[in-house]
């Protein structure tokens, strides 16, 4: 038994079939094609399958696909469309992550921070990132490549 | 020579874009098409049993099932040092969660739907998970066929006994040792198991094609040795290497767990019974913890003796290790150990032995630090200890006994070219070392701690690294190693000793990751060892090049070659300023000369680098006589730690540590490695806590239970000081940083425990349930309930060490 959802993925409206049972994860990798949702542990507590719905952070791994009928998805593949987001330039310069496999979710947990707070202090750039899981890092290089956006959008202000 | 100008800068990490766009491609993102089929492995629950029968006829019936496949149909054993692990079991499961069969389906649901239906009927034995049990004569064996495995020749398995791999140092009279010493400390510490944690987990994808070729796409450290390993363990079905190749795209963390082979013979094994078909086995989170590898435990013993000036005079180092199920690689993490276990220092009499003890938990092997990691915390809080018995400073101590170069190691070679004490004198001018410091919080307390750190690669004698090297029609050059990209910035390194030599700019330059079958040969990523031995490939490399260069420049243009240079990306010449040759104007297509002809063509290099000096072979009795280790790396490290009285919360308000990297090819990625570094070994002593039940069943196998730093938990400050005294016969000088930047953190956070409230911990982890429970006088050994954290019954100050095993000659 199989149910019709619609969703908007990265600005383009997808139709499919998905079985009850099917999790948003492994359909938006193996249906959808969109690899950049990561499977680090499947029960929600690493962060790496992170993407936005409707604009909020989500993890992918406990969410159903039939869930999100006739809503807006956004991975990392969508944030980067149309060039790098200020954030993405940040982390680059910053040489902020080692093996990269927790990236996409970082990128997302902090493009919605800065979505709601555009100069976060240190602290709430922990918070906002700290469902996400670095084992390489020690965050710091993340930390600061998030802060680091905030201040030079204040500076604009 | 002129001056440097990329080795030593921090550019951008080339594969930084990939990363932040989502572009990398890690082995699950690969597509294989609708042919792919899943995998669901069935695991024992016990363990230590016999098996006495498999019935697969049910799981068989189940619709969109494949094959599923059991020991029968593949009883090939493996391993890197010692052939003791099977793809699956034939006659007995040793730990719990190993693989007995595994279903083989169209879809992963289906597989996990039929693995539910494989019937195994066991008789249970008595599990080993004691490691005085396991060291009795009358012990139950894990392995009783272990006197026949085909091992590595510096191995000593103890046939008929459960001891894998026993390393024995002697050097000097330890007996005279400690007659000389007017103080003597002797103490227990104790280490339990860890778990690496790469958010990636293991995950490999085979395709035995139809023409009879194993091609895996793996998430590894270790390519070629995977190849290798495995091309031996197939050799019955007439594989050879040529017929292997392992493809190895980004990996999402390593830190040693995705070393040699574990889960990836399942893998291959699969494939083969699959032909024609690929095959994708990826690991939960719950297996990645149990079945792959982890840091095995240990109980040490260390007696120390030393002068009233502060001479250490002796040091006597046991070592009993819980190194599970499987040992082909763990063992020879014992071996380094049994080798190195006096520390960074200058010893004259020593006496190490270090055990490595099958017991029935699952597989150990290595993991960032290689088992230095292990015996630092428990040396490292016994210096301090010693220099408050003495009524010396612990940094003083530590100074006047820091081992320099030329200094004679244990096993009788001599200590390489060390910074140690220009790191010992900085980190304690950067902590602040001596000056007290007092929380406003009158609930809290703040103490410090410090620790020196050392480390070699654990190589075999021959661990070889290669380069190949080539241009592009427009000068950009591609470079193809075979070292990992496992996040420590291995490719772009590569790139910034290419670019040196070449003057071709890194955004010029691409390092590609490997496949065997057209990447050049590495040993594998681990040891710290890449930078210095691909780096010094990658080099040798780049200076074939430019000598073809000027070769052809010669013949081409009647230029003497010892007076051509690169700048810029231009053959120049000292003697003809007005001479010039863009590298893109030749290095494809050659040089035209005067009558039309071309000269040249495309220039290629390769390099390789093999560490001639080593050697594995030495008496056994003693380690004297090899030169088994390349170099150590050392270094300091120290942390300001605040403890509340009340809940034992610790809080790192400062952690700094010096390294000394000989040449930091890039020393913004070596300080990405000693905060990560430092991150993960912090985690190890005041969060990460494994338990067992008592039947030997791992129950935190998840981040929920089992909890690794978030950004929440990192130090408020990590100052990281990078050290330079050359490594002679390192690329530009260098030597390996990435493993060692964790090894001082449990130490220095016990010393910090012990400066702030006074009571020494001696059994990791040092949670805050264990100081607040201690500092209302509690000893959370009496409480701790019923599970297992460490591999024996009772407390570990009760150990028996005098095992009939341990003191036998």
């Amino acid at each position: 038994m199989t149910k019709r959802i619609t969703v908007i993925l990265n600005n383009e409206t997808r139709s499919l079939d998905v079985e009850p049972n099917d999790i948003l994860l492994n359909v938006l990798r193996e249906t959808l094609g969109v690899k950049s949702p990561k499977i680090g542990c499947e029960r929600g507590d690493c962060g790496a399958c992170t993407v936005l719905l409707d604009g909020k952070t989500v993890r992918t791994c406990l969410i159903l696909a039939v869930e999100v009928d006739g809503h807006e998805i956004t991975t990392l593949e969508g944030l980067s469309q149309s060039g790098l987001t200020p954030v993405q330039q940040s982390l680059l310069k910053h040489n902020s992550f080692q093996c990269g496999f927790c990236a996409p979710g970082m990128v997302l947990s902090a493009t919605e921070l800065l979505g709601k707070n555009p100069s976060p202090s240190q602290d709430e750039v922990k918070e906002a990132i700290s469902g996400n899981l670095c084992r390489c890092t020690g965050y710091e290089p993340v930390i600061d490549a998030i802060v680091a956006v905030g201040k030079k959008a204040g500076k604009r202000v | 020579m002129s001056s440097l100008k990329i080795v030593g800068e921090s550019p951008e990490r080339i594969d930084g874009l990939e990363k932040i766009t989502g572009a990398a491609t890690y082995v699950d993102d690969i597509d294989f098409g609708a042919r792919l089929l899943h995998a669901e492995i069935v695991e024992t629950p016990y363990a230590h049993a016999l098996i006495k029968s498999i019935d697969t006829s049910a799981a068989e019936k189940v619709p969109g099932v494949v094959r599923v496949i059991t020991g029968k149909d593949f009883p090939y054993r493996f391993g890197l040092y010692m052939q003791d692990r099977f793809s699956f079991p034939t006659d007995r499961v040793r730990f719990v969660g190993e693989q007995v069969a595994a279903v083989v389906a169209h879809d992963a649901k289906t597989a996990k739907r039929a693995a539910k239906l494989v019937k195994v009927v066991y008789e249970e034995l008595e599990p080993v998970l004691d490691l005085t049990k396991a060291l009795r004569d009358d012990a139950v064996l894990v392995h009783p066929d272990l006197g026949n495995y085909t091992r590595c020749p510096w191995f000593f398995p103890q046939a008929g006994t459960n001891i894998a791999h026993w390393r024995k140092t002697r050097k000097g009279d330890i007996e005279k040792g400690f007659k000389e010493a007017d103080v003597i400390l002797e103490d227990i510490y104790t280490v339990p198991r860890y778990s690496h944690c790469a958010i990636e987990p293991h995950v490999i994808v085979g395709l035995y094609d139809l023409s009879g070729r194993l091609t895996l796409w793996s998430a590894s450290q270790s390519p070629y040795t995977q190849r290798h390993v495995l091309a031996q363990a197939l050799a019955p079905l007439g594989l050879s290497h040529k017929d292997i190749r392992v493809v190895t795209p980004y990996v999402g963390g390593g830190f040693g767990g995705k070393a040699g082979v574990s889960m990836e013979i399942i893998g291959a094994a699969l494939a083969i019974t699959v032909k024609g078909q690929p095959v994708k086995v990826r690991w939960s989170r719950a297996q990645e913890f149990y079945n792959t590898y982890q840091r095995q435990g240990v109980i040490a013993r260390i007696k120390l003796g030393a002068k009233k000036d502060g001479t250490i005079t002796a040091i006597e180092h046991t070592l009993h290790w819980d190194a599970g199920a499987y040992v082909e690689y763990g063992a020879n993490v014992v071996n380094a150990v049994g080798l190195s276990a006096t520390g960074p220092y200058r010893i004259p009499n020593v006496k190490i032995d270090s055990v490595c003890v099958y017991t029935n938990l699952p597989p150990s092997g290595p993991y960032r630090g290689f088992g230095y990691s292990e015996f630092h915390f428990g040396l490292e809080s016994h210096m301090n200890r010693m220099a408050h018995k003495l009524g010396m400073d612990p940094v003083e101590f530590r100074r006047k006994n820091a081992i320099r170069e030329g200094d004679t190691l244990a096993y009788g070679a001599k200590m390489n070219p060390s910074g140690l004490h220009e790191a010992i004198d900085r980190v304690a001018a950067e902590i602040g070392w001596g000056k007290k410091e007092v929380s406003k919080d009158p609930n809290k307390v703040i103490g410090k701690g410090f620790a020196c750190f050392w480390k070699a690669p654990a190589l075999p004698p021959n661990a070889a690294s290669a380069a190949f090297m080539k241009f592009n029609e427009d000068g950009s050059l591609n470079i193809s190693v075979s070292g990992m990209e496992i996040g420590q910035g291995f490719l772009t390194v590569m790139a910034q000793i290419a670019a040196e030599i070449l003057t071709v700019p890194m955004e010029r330059i691409r390092v590609e990751l490997p496949d065997t079958d057209r990447n050049a040969y590495e040993w594998q990523t681990v040891g710290s060892h890449v930078t210095w031995g691909c780096g010094n490939a990658v080099k040798a490399a780049a200076l074939e090049l430019r000598g073809k260069m000027f070769e052809v420049v010669e013949r081409a243009l009647g230029i003497a070659r010892d007076t051509l240079y690169l700048e810029d990306e231009k053959v120049k010449c000292r003697t003809r300023a007005d001479f010039e040759l863009p590298l893109q104007n030749f290095v494809i297509n050659g040089i035209q000369t005067s009558h039309g002809n071309f000269i040249g063509g495309p220039i290629l290099g390769s390099g390789v680098f093999m560490p001639e000096f080593t050697s594995a072979l030495s008496d056994p009795e003693t380690s004297q006589g090899g030169h088994p280790n390349v170099h150590y790396t050392v270094g300091a490290a120290a942390v300001t730690l605040e403890i509340d009285k009340k809940t034992g919360k610790m809080r790192v308000l400062k952690a700094t540590l010096a390294v000394d990297a000989g040449k930091a090819i890039n020393p913004g990625l070596v300080k990405g490695q000693i905060v990560g570094g430092i991150v993960q070994g912090l985690a190890t002593v005041l969060y990460e806590d494994i338990r067992y039940d008592l039947k030997g069943k791992l129950v935190n196998a998840n981040f929920t239970d089992y909890k690794i730093p978030t950004s929440m938990d990192v130090p408020d400050e990590i100052v990281p000081i990078i050290v330079e005294v050359a490594q002679p016969d390192g690329p530009f000088g260098a030597r390996g940083t990435g493993e060692h930047t964790m090894i001082p953190a449990a130490a220095m956070v016990a010393n910090a425990v012990e400066d702030a409230i006074g009571l020494r911990m001696k059994i990791m982890p040092i949670t805050a349930e264990k100081v607040a429970l201690e500092l209302q006088g509690i000893s959370y050994e009496d409480v701790k309930g019923s599970y297992m954290g460490l591999c024996f019954a009772g407390h570990p100050d009760a150990y028996k060490f005098h095992t009939k095993a341990s003191t036998k000659k």
